[in-house]
């Protein structure tokens, strides 16, 4: 009746796992009562849960990736504490199980569920606005896009409280991610969630590479986009490309594990070397999956606070193709210690560092961006230059990694584990943290507060230099990756750094929470009437912060590469608006619970396949499929704003731009 | 294990070790410490990577906190330029400068993946000693075909003599790795991969398995001694004296899962047990042994 799932699947005797699910468990009901205290249940599924706006969708991808982001680091403060003591005599306080469960959810979580909504959700938010339309491409399918991700994220949480997490490390190498080796449900856990999520990240792929191509404001064309928007694109093309290879690779070992086949086993003519090599060829676009939108969100801040276009636009769009075709060229260097020979390994070694010269370009072209400005140093200036300090020695530990002979004395060790740290969290994060204070006045109205977010910042700076920067040395001397326990009694001293450096980083989270709730609290003293906190120069910030679902009463006339801050500086210089359009009504796609359904039963399905509950599975899979149905033959598809609404909001808005222009006229 | 290799030490060396332990805990050893000549280049390799980049990451830096600090908003002495967005020539540059550091790069890189691959032969007047490495859950194998003997969780190799590897593993993947010595090399199983490597000076040195394979791995630590040739030769004598056979039975009870193993010899190896390993077949018949009440290898920990 219940496949394998028994009552011995509760971890009673692992008092760390029962406390977290119990606490995560009772807090999770505390919000729910409050929600309901409050009657925003209506609320919420009417403006979240069910919307197909994309701002709303967006801001839910973001809430996503930082309650996971939690997750996460929790299980990376557990690591770095088990390794800060279980040396020498000590075994610390995490058994190998254990331990190897927590690295494997820390890095599974930290890309699947933290960088890639993080970066979804702003692709989601800014992308239609800085393309001065008032949607994506699919409304709906962006819904159930989420939804799909959320039910991934759901089912990887789950582990934690029935059953166990894979032990494999995160990319589930095999075969010990075979059955033979990895009897438990982990490795299923690991196997379904992730391909769960993947059909949700595939999907808002297709729906960002239309809408680039084919939805943009009349005058935009591609040499005017905004550059987020070009990386916007290159990331979605790259996981067009790449994810497929990953459902694929997992498919396949899911076939292994369910039904005895033999891709990658030791025995039956399997190769498990053939999963590495598919495994990278997904694993390392994927890496310019995330960082792509990373240098955009980089770029828009260079030009909004340095008071500048951006340096060599041209320039910048060439680099991020350049990259994004390169990317593909370059997985073998994941396993250059297998020794294939001179010439393969050196073909992929200066593929490879290849890619550091567009990479070096950006880095001067965002310099040349700050050359001649007025750099205001608001938060976000603080994480851009604190990413172009760490990611250039991230660059170099890159190509220090890609010379071949150099990669066979650092390979797998700390300094590998250094290295992708330094750009992923130099690269990545501090991309998403900076983008998270420069947008959120656009989505909420009002802006975060500085000091709290300068003091995020240099926890984040601070930590991460103390928590990896050792690691280049401990890799030096020989520590390898993924240790349950340390060998050597003098890494002591580095490894106890390394645990105070990811204490700061948790300060930093903490922060981050308690900048929200502050500012919240205080949101009337930083109100953002202009819907132009920045003094921005592309189209999100010609609409009201928030903008009204339909984000343009009428969609902007592009003229130049700077659509907002052309049509600004004119507006200034005439000291008046362009001539009111003629308004018209406009018609918005309607909400649908479709992606919530089929993300309900999209996570049965998931579970029953974990636990071999194969009826559970089956009326899973029926229910995903009815409700697809069901939404094919809807009747309504769209709701019409009424031409009245749209004029008084428009007008609304144009007295207050007008007052605020005016103002800029008269001081300038 | 610190305190062992201080006694292996003179006093000076006694005291060398501890200045540098304080100075810089543990900076004695590892991949900046070559004990032989491929560890050497490689070191010799990262260093000079890693100063031609320096070369421009650090103007760079300095450029970029520069940069800022300067155009900042409050500075009335720097000026404003609000639509200077284009440079033919700083395009130029800035192309120019990341491609040609690459293209040196690239160069070292060709030149130093050919010469310096694992599978490569080491010139050397004195023949190589060959060294089959099996990687089992969770300890390492050592068989030397040639001496007839094997050795678990203990590589003992003679100084100033190239030593070739053929590796494998007979459950999941793991890295044989020995950081002074050099390059790291995959062991898989059904596949075979070769390594050559060297050392020079005689001593203790640690090798681990760099790639995680399962529970018992941060137990997956080995011991790589290095003997003048000529007591290597009275040590493989003296191993052949063990009452251990690598035998069926033998490697049957050595390839259950363990962790933490005591370095153990095997006086006998049964002929084609490597190429058994990588072929997934049953271990070649036992080893015609003269004693049958042979003892089993203690477990491990």
């Amino acid at each position: 009746m219940f496949g394998r799932l028994t009552l011995a699947a509760i971890p009673f005797d692992q008092p760390i796992p029962l406390i977290t699910s119990l606490v995560v468990a009772l807090a999770l009901g505390g919000v729910a009562i409050w929600i309901t205290r409050m009657k925003a249940w209506p609320y919420l599924w009417n403006e979240y849960i069910t919307s197909t706006d994309h701002k709303k969708i967006g801001i839910m991808y973001i809430v996503l990736a930082l309650v996971m982001l939690v997750r996460g680091f929790a299980d990376g403060i557990m690591m770095r504490a088990q390794q800060a003591i279980a040396i020498g005599p000590s075994q610390g306080y995490l058994t190998p199980e254990h331990y190897n469960q927590i690295f494997t959810a820390h890095g599974t979580i930290m890309i699947f569920f933290v960088a890639m909504p993080f970066v979804i959700g702003f692709m989601n938010f800014v992308v239609p606005l800085q393309l001065g339309v008032r949607d994506v491409a699919f409304p709906t399918m962006n819904n159930v896009s989420f939804w799909l991700s959320a039910s991934g994220a759901l089912l990887v949480n789950l582990s934690l409280f029935l059953g166990e997490f894979a032990r494999t490390g995160w990319l589930a190498f095999p075969p010990l991610s075979e059955t033979q080796f990895s009897p438990g449900v982990g490795v299923d856990y690991y196997l379904v969630a992730l391909q769960v999520s993947g059909v949700g990240t595939v999907l808002t792929a297709v729906n960002f590479v239309t809408t680039i191509l084919k939805i943009r404001a009349p005058g935009m064309s591609y040499l005017r986009m905004p550059i987020f928007c070009w990386t916007a694109l290159a990331s979605n093309l790259l996981i067009l490309a790449a994810f497929p290879v990953l459902t694929v690779v997992l498919a396949e070992l899911m076939l292994d594990r369910y039904l005895g086949f033999h891709f990658f086993t030791n025995d039956g003519g399997g190769n498990s070397m053939l999963y590495m090599n598919l495994i990278w060829v997904w694993g390392h676009p994927e890496v310019y999956i995330l960082v792509l939108p990373a240098f955009g969100i980089y770029s828009e801040i260079a030009a909004t606070f340095s008071g500048k276009p951006l340096f060599g636009y041209r320039s910048m769009v060439f680099a991020t193709l350049t990259i994004c075709i390169i990317s593909f060229m370059v997985w073998l260097h994941h396993f250059f210690t297998m020794g294939a020979g001179g010439d393969i390994n050196a073909v992929f070694g200066i593929a490879s560092m290849v890619i550091g010269v567009p990479t070096g370009v950006k880095i001067y072209n965002w310099l040349f961006t700050m050359y001649g400005g007025r750099v205001r140093f608001n938060v976000p200036v603080y994480y851009l230059i604190g990413f172009m300090l760490t990611f250039v020695v991230g660059g170099l530990t890159g190509v220090l990694l890609a010379i071949p002979p150099v990669d066979f004395v650092v390979h797998n060790s700390l300094f590998l584990v250094a290295h992708f740290h330094q750009v992923i969290i130099g690269g990545v994060v501090f991309a998403l943290m900076a983008g998270y204070t420069y947008w959120f006045p656009k989505a909420f109205g009002f802006t975060l507060d500085e000091r709290l977010g300068k003091a995020v910042f240099w926890c984040w700076f601070i930590g991460f230099h103390l928590a990896f920067m050792p690691s280049y040395l401990l890799g030096f001397w020989g520590a390898t990756r993924r240790m349950q326990h340390i060998p050597d009694p003098s890494w002591a001293p580095f490894l106890a750094v390394e645990f105070v450096g990811a204490a700061i980083i948790g300060l930093g989270i903490v922060l981050t929470v308690v900048q929200l709730l502050y500012s919240i609290k205080t949101r009337d003293q930083r109100r953002d009437v202009t819907g132009d906190p920045w003094d921005g120069r592309t189209l999100e910030w010609l609409t009201l912060s928030p903008p009204p679902h339909y984000n343009f009463a009428v969609l902007p006339d592009v003229h130049g590469e700077e659509a907002y801050w052309t049509r600004k500086q004119t507006a200034i210089k005439m000291d008046q608006l362009i001539a009111e359009p003629d308004y018209k009504p406009i018609e918005m796609p309607i909400n649908t619970p479709t992606g919530v359904i089929v993300a309900f039963f999209a996570s049965v399905c998931g579970f029953a396949i974990i636990w071999y509950i194969w009826w559970l599975a089956i009326l899973g899979l029926i229910g995903a499929f009815a409700i697809f149905v069901w939404y094919a033959w809807r009747d309504e598809h769209e709701h019409i704003i009424p031409v009245d609404e749209v004029r008084a909001n428009a007008r609304e808005r144009r007295r207050i731009r007008m007052e605020h222009l005016h103002e800029l006229s008269q001081s300038t | 294990m610190k305190r062992e290799r201080l006694h292996r030490l003179g006093a000076k060396g006694r005291i060398g070790v501890a200045a540098l332990a304080l100075l810089a805990a543990g900076c004695n050893r590892g991949v900046l410490d070559p004990i032989g000549p491929i560890a050497a280049q490689e070191k010799q390799l990262l260093i000079n990577s890693t100063a031609i980049m320096l070369a421009i990451v650090i103007p760079t830096m300095i450029a970029t906190v520069a940069f800022a600090f300067w155009f900042r908003r409050g500075n009335k002495k720097a000026t404003y330029r609000p639509d200077w967005e284009y440079s033919g020539a700083i395009e130029l540059v800035v192309w120019a400068i990341p491609a040609l550091t690459i293209m040196l790069l690239g160069g070292i890189t060709w030149i130093g993946s050919h010469d310096l691959d694992p599978g490569k032969p080491l010139k050397s007047n004195v023949p190589a000693l060959r060294v089959d490495v099996v990687s089992l859950d969770w300890k390492w194998l050592f068989i030397y075909p040639d001496q007839g003997i094997a050795t678990v969780n203990q590589l003992v190799v003679p100084a100033g003599t190239p030593v070739s590897f053929r590796l494998t593993s007979a459950t999941v993947w793991n890295v044989f790795w020995v950081p002074q010595m050099g390059t790291m090399i995959y062991a898989m199983p059904r596949m075979t991969t070769r390594l050559n490597l060297q050392a020079d000076k005689a001593g203790s040195y640690d090798g681990l398995s760099a790639h995680f394979s399962g529970d018992g791995f941060p137990g997956m630590q080995f011991k790589v001694q290095t003997l003048p040739a000529d007591q290597f030769a009275m040590w493989a004598q003296g191993a052949r004296g063990s009452a251990y056979k690598l035998d069926g039975p033998g490697y049957a009870q050595l390839s259950k899962p363990s962790s933490y193993v005591k370095p153990m010899t095997y006086g006998a190896v049964a002929p084609g047990l490597f190429d058994a390993i990588v072929s997934n077949r049953a271990p070649p018949s036992p080893v015609p042994s003269q004693q049958h009440n042979q003892p089993a290898p203690p477990a491990g920990v």
